[in-house]
């Protein structure tokens, strides 16, 4: 099956720094993509040549197998939501909604039709004849949801949907805008720096670096198994610990622990989440180590210990609530782990 | 109090400079001509503004100001709004280097940018120089004395004041605007004249009236290098004053203007007010 959109070696230079570097990418009819990564990662830029608003210098963006590399912004059956929403301030909300149905040359009575039936969906209805600027930043993300849905896009960009939102409203929109995309059946993309958003709403995930692909797949799998050491510290902040393979299994000396599990020859690197780290009775043996608490953070369901390893390492480990109060600052703790909590890292 | 004399140098200077010479003007254009020195006599007499009404000359002089004062404003408008676009859009650092440019013309004199004008369209001057050389033409076209000279040396004269609100406007315009509306499928043209245009309108206004109002009242563009049939309310407000030596009627002429000015100035007032 060809996939919806494709993106075949995109590379593209701002001046002297390369935003994307041979970029590939597929993204599948009807997906919830998210393209997650730092500033300068390149996602952003890669949002922008999917829209059509950058040429790439170099590689083939397909759509439907078809190349729309030379195919100008305003003819791609691509919409797109802005980051700062992008609202004509001199319009009123149901001309905003109008405006790309106008430009297609929409009949009125179907116009007014769809745009009712836009406005409804995002929860705006009666909104029509507002303007901009008396709406609340909630409310101004769903004109613009809106007035990008309306025109029933197969391909929708989400320039950092949440990103201008407050915490609160947050998880509501992320819900709602997982809902609109059931609904329509569009395939979503979008664009976030924040792993939280990423995980939580997408049906994939690629993990932008340096411009390039650092892994993708579903949110579980790139969290459950990054594949390098960005990866790990990027999605949840796991601990990566150096060291080396051998018989025995990962030996760190950093860490002054035997890290035992299915580690392949490969490996340079392991990461350890924080909250799979346990507090032992005794450190005997592999996947166990000991070490010194340095500081205790609450953080309401659990409280984040920074323990500083025998061998040195400075390891973050979580510890629930249910297991009782945690070990205080200067306290000596025996650490332990599944072995299948362990996570080879070969680059 | 602190307001007050905060406030006291500007109401000084708006006193002395705007009203008391206002009130001057007036006063003449109320006055009788006499043959002494000053040429009039303080009066309370019409004879200043019944003479324009009389008169359908003045009327004529009013309105063909007006319409090339319009049709400059609308030229430098045309002209400014790419000019204001692409420095808008430059890097900043490339921003003031183009904005020096667009000023650059103001660090030469006035008189002297026409004076090169002149020497540029006059009969012997450098284009028709060239183009005989040439062998393009025999006799040399008449460039200079005409409408077209005119509003050319209006236009390159008050460009910058168009330039200068517009990219003020621009500037304030978020880019991405064009950009939602090149992606909902707008031609570059239609994101321009529908979104573009209608959010930085009040830059456009005020443009077209920092243009509109001083080429209303221009005299020295229209005498060097326009048509002798050209009879703006500028060139006879002159004559009036210089060579008829009328002061009243002069004095009227120029209250009537500016009254006739004030009125677009406090629609545009009443336009902001409202949005």
């Amino acid at each position: 099956m060809t996939p919806l959109l494709q993106a075949e070696a995109i590379t593209k230079r701002f001046g002297a720094t390369l935003a994307l570097d041979a970029l590939d990418l597929a993204i599948g009819e009807g997906e919830f993509f998210a393209l997650l990564g730092g500033s300068g990662s390149g996602k952003s830029t890669l949002l922008r040549i999917i829209a059509g608003f950058e040429a790439p210098d170099a590689g083939r963006l397909l759509l439907d197998g078809r190349d729309i590399g030379a195919t100008p912004p305003w003819a791609r059956p691509v919409n797109m939501m802005f980051q700062s929403y992008a609202l004509f301030p001199h319009m009123s909300v149901a001309d905003n909604v109008a405006y790309g149905l106008r430009r297609a040359g929409v009949k009125r009575a179907e116009a007014e039709a769809r745009i009712a039936a836009a406005l409804e969906m995002v929860g705006l209805g009666g909104f029509g004849r507002r303007r901009p600027h008396e709406l609340s930043g909630g409310q101004k993300q769903r004109v613009a949801l809106a007035r990008s849905l309306v025109m029933r896009p197969r391909l929708l960009l989400l320039d950092e949907p949440l990103g201008a939102l407050d915490a609160n409203l947050r998880e509501r929109t992320g819900f709602e805008l997982r809902a609109l995309q059931r609904e329509t059946g569009a395939a979503f993309v979008m664009v976030t720096h924040d792993q939280e958003e990423a995980l939580a709403l997408a049906d994939r995930v690629a993990l932008l670096d340096g411009g390039r692909v650092a892994q993708v797949g579903p949110p579980r799998a790139i969290y459950e198994r990054p594949a390098s050491r960005f990866a790990a510290r990027f999605l949840g902040a796991a601990n990566v610990l150096e060291g080396r393979a051998t018989a025995a299994g990962f030996e760190s000396e950093e860490a002054g622990a035997t890290f035992a599990g299915d580690l392949p020859p490969g490996t340079v690197a392991v990461a350890l989440r924080p909250e799979r780290i346990r507090i032992a009775a005794a450190a005997e043996g592999p996947n166990t180590a000991r070490g010194v608490v340095e500081d205790v953070a609450f953080r309401g369901d659990d409280s984040l210990l920074l323990v500083r390893l025998s061998g040195g390492a400075m390891l973050r480990v979580a510890h629930a609530e249910e297991d009782g109060a945690p070990p205080g600052r200067g306290a000596a703790v025996s650490l332990a782990w599944d072995a299948a909590s362990v996570v080879a890292l070969a680059s | 109090m602190r307001r007050a004399l905060l406030l006291a140098p500007a109401w000084g200077w708006l006193l002395l400079f705007v009203a008391a010479p206002a009130g001057i003007l007036v006063a003449i254009a109320l006055a009788e001509p006499d043959a002494g020195l000053p040429p009039f006599r303080l009066a309370w007499s019409a004879q200043g503004f019944g003479t324009l009404a009389a008169d359908a000359f003045y009327l004529e002089a009013v309105l063909s100001a007006l319409r090339v004062a319009a049709l400059t404003a609308m030229l430098c408008l045309l002209l400014a709004y790419p000019m204001a676009m692409a420095i808008a859009r430059a890097a900043p650092r490339r921003r003031l280097v183009l904005l020096a440019l667009v000023m650059l013309p103001f660090w030469t004199g006035f008189l002297l940018r026409v004076g090169a004008w002149i020497g540029l369209l006059r009969d012997e001057g450098w284009i028709n120089g060239v183009l005989r050389r040439l062998g393009l033409t025999e006799a040399p076209l008449p460039l200079l004395y005409t409408e077209g000279a005119m509003l050319l040396g209006m236009v390159h004269a008050y460009l910058p004041f168009a330039v200068l609100p517009l990219f003020a406007g621009l500037l304030r315009l978020d880019p991405a605007l064009v950009e939602a509306a090149e992606d909902l499928g707008a031609r570059p043209f239609t994101a321009f004249r529908t979104v573009t245009l209608p959010a930085t309108l009040p830059a456009a206004v005020a443009a077209f009236l920092l243009v509109f109002i001083p080429a209303a009242g221009e005299f020295v563009i229209p005498e060097l290098m326009g048509p002798p049939e050209a009879q703006l309310v500028g060139r006879v407000l002159w004559q009036e004053f210089f060579q008829s030596r009328d002061w009243p009627v002069a004095a009227a002429l120029a209250v009537a203007l500016l009254v006739l000015l004030i009125l677009p100035i406090r629609l545009f007032q009443r336009m902001e007010a409202r949005r």
